[in-house]
């Protein structure tokens, strides 16, 4: 098996099925969309931010099986994240994408993307979905004032 | 300077190299036969002889002999042109103006001065939406289609957010093809400019220029063909088409990337204003005003892509030494080919016409709960390089009701060989992401 197979492990294959935190949210107070242009593919994600924290996310992704996956990583865990948490995995996960640094160990799902360090043209399928969480964040009003630092 | 040049460039005959027999000579190269000399003449696939190269839709391979002409350029004649009267700089001159009228000599221009060289197609086009823009007032209209790639999409939507021209569409049928059934209603008095594909980047489909000629002809309005795809199967014949303008790339045609070329007729050329200012496009420049040099230097602001330029010229010479009748079938052969063989693949959609005549051998299709990049990556493995994604042209994509797809584009140095890996690889790809 080669790197291009590898990527395309049994487990983001799993995620990309399980979906997990797909669907939409009644009272959400945060919203964003993001595309990817290369590609087309889309993230809309929904937050509902209580007390600076994630209460709940929904998403719905029309993209590949990265992209999916990467959705449902969130789905799964990005539940009582604060802004500044989830734009910490975002960059750790930057970084392991772009260098190989290791991953934060409270979202260990995240390894199953190592492969894709190899395969430049994909990161940003991965990332899509965090970057959409991201924008939705900052969009809520309450969201994280408390982990925002003050504008001078 | 030259000005008349030579007819149709078609019936050149070419040197051995090319691999295949010409008229009134014995060898015919059957469909079946693998052009190794045609492969051979391509150093990344000589080089790489399990690749299955299938993205020539968006960059074709470059020839040994377009890489030699741009080395030769660089290492024995390398300076600024029309600027030096030293010897080397008119070497450089003339190196340039040949490729110039080799280029003239691929469309069939009337004369050489109609060929204005630019980075590529996308350039191209928008030197058009400039400068034939800058002639429109609001209220003209400019007809495209809803087929066309975003570089002759987006550049009028600037001009009507510009100028306040009216953009109208043409529309594809169901299988792709523009719709020229209500040509006459969009086609009024107010037309200034028909800008289409020659031929689609997506579905493949040839553009009826005949009748979108006839129709504009009517009404007075000017025709341009975006011929970025069309290059790649051979030389085109601007005077028979009977278009206004005509644009294309380099690296489509396997020539350097970097350079492309607008052919404009010279009437039309010369009532444009400048597109970019800079040195070499100016006849005068005072503190008070300037004057413009005449067409095609009025386009040609700055110093141009000139070894590119050179390496095109020479992409292009060998391409017209070929035997394209030929080439053609041996590309239809193909295109059959792999399209039957797309049709047993379960869940797939072919995107665009069946096969047929009037089908260029670029083929698009879905995969029923596959991702085109997670299908291409998948190939990528087994060797094949194929595009996935919109490809560049979302409104027809969306037209079409597909969110992205799988290309597969089939260049003069394909065989079938590289058919049936992607066939193969297709069914492995149904395996492998399910």
């Amino acid at each position: 098996m080669n790197d291009n197979n590898s990527l395309y492990q049994e487990a983001i294959k799993q995620f990309a099925k399980a979906a997990h935190g797909h669907g939409q949210l009644q009272h959400a107070t945060g919203a964003a969309q993001l595309d990817n242009p290369l590609c087309g593919d889309r993230v809309a994600m929904q937050v509902a931010v209580t007390s600076g924290h994630i209460a709940a996310v929904a998403h719905a992704s029309k993209g590949c099986l990265l992209c999916r996956a990467a959705a449902a990583v969130i789905g799964l865990r990005a539940v009582g994240q604060s802004e500044a948490g989830i734009a910490s995995v975002t960059e750790a996960l930057e970084r392991m994408l772009k260098s190989g640094e290791p991953l934060p160990a409270v979202w260990p799902e995240l390894a199953m993307f190592e492969p894709a360090r190899a395969h430049a043209s994909r990161h940003r399928c991965i990332l899509l979905p965090f970057r959409a969480l991201l924008a939705a964040l900052q969009s809520a009003p309450s969201s994280a004032a408390a982990d925002r630092p003050a504008v001078p | 300077m030259n000005s008349k040049l030579p007819t149709s460039p078609h019936g050149h005959r070419g040197p051995a190299e090319c691999g295949l027999s010409v008229p009134g000579e014995s060898a015919v190269l059957h469909p079946g036969v693998k052009p190794a000399s045609l492969r051979d003449g391509f150093p990344l696939l000589a080089g790489a002889p399990a690749l299955h190269y299938l993205d020539s839709a968006a960059t074709a391979q470059i020839h040994r002999s377009a890489l030699d002409a741009v080395l030769r350029h660089e290492t024995t004649s390398r300076a600024n042109i029309s600027r030096g009267t030293y010897r080397l700089a008119e070497a450089a001159d003339l190196a340039y103006e040949r490729a110039r009228q080799t280029a003239a000599r691929f469309l069939n221009a009337g004369s050489s001065e109609e060929i204005i060289f630019t980075s590529g197609a996308t350039a191209s086009l928008n030197l058009v939406a400039h400068a034939f823009g800058n002639t429109l007032r609001a209220g003209d209209r400019v007809l495209i289609s809803i087929a066309e790639h975003h570089s002759n999409f987006v550049p009028w939507q600037m001009l009507r957010q510009r100028t306040g021209i009216d953009l109208a569409l043409i529309p594809v049928s169901a299988s792709g093809r523009l719709d020229l059934g209500g040509l006459s209603e969009l086609l009024d008095s107010r037309c200034r400019l028909v800008a289409v594909t020659h031929l689609s980047n997506v579905t493949g489909a040839w553009t009826d220029v005949a009748t979108l000629v006839d129709a504009a002809r009517k009404v007075g309005a000017s025709v341009l063909l975006d011929g970025a795809q069309a290059v790649q199967h051979g030389p085109q014949d601007v005077q028979a088409l009977g278009v206004d303008f005509y644009a294309f790339s380099g690296h489509k045609c396997f020539a350097p990337g970097g350079v492309g070329v607008l052919w404009g007729r010279a009437e039309l050329l010369a009532a444009m204003p400048p597109f970019l200012a800079g040195g070499g496009m100016i006849g005068e420049v005072t503190p008070a005003a300037t004057s413009w040099a005449a067409p095609p230097q009025r386009f040609e602001a700055g110093t141009p892509p000139i070894a590119q330029a050179v390496g095109l010229g020479a992409a292009l010479e060998w391409m017209m030494s070929l035997d394209w009748a030929q080439l053609h079938a041996r590309e239809s052969h193909l295109c059959r080919q792999l399209i039957e063989g797309l049709q047993t693949i379960p869940g797939l959609r072919l995107i665009g016409p069946e096969f047929s005549a009037a089908r260029a051998p670029i083929v698009c299709f879905d995969i029923q709960g596959l991702h085109p990049h997670d299908i291409c990556q998948v190939l990528d493995a087994r060797q094949l390089a194929l595009r996935g994604g919109h490809h560049c042209a979302q409104p027809l994509l969306a037209a079409l009701g597909v969110g992205g797809c799988t290309r597969a584009s089939i260049a003069l140095y394909n065989d079938e060989a590289d058919i049936q890996a992607l066939l193969d690889g297709l069914h492995f790809v149904l395996k492998e992401l399910a």
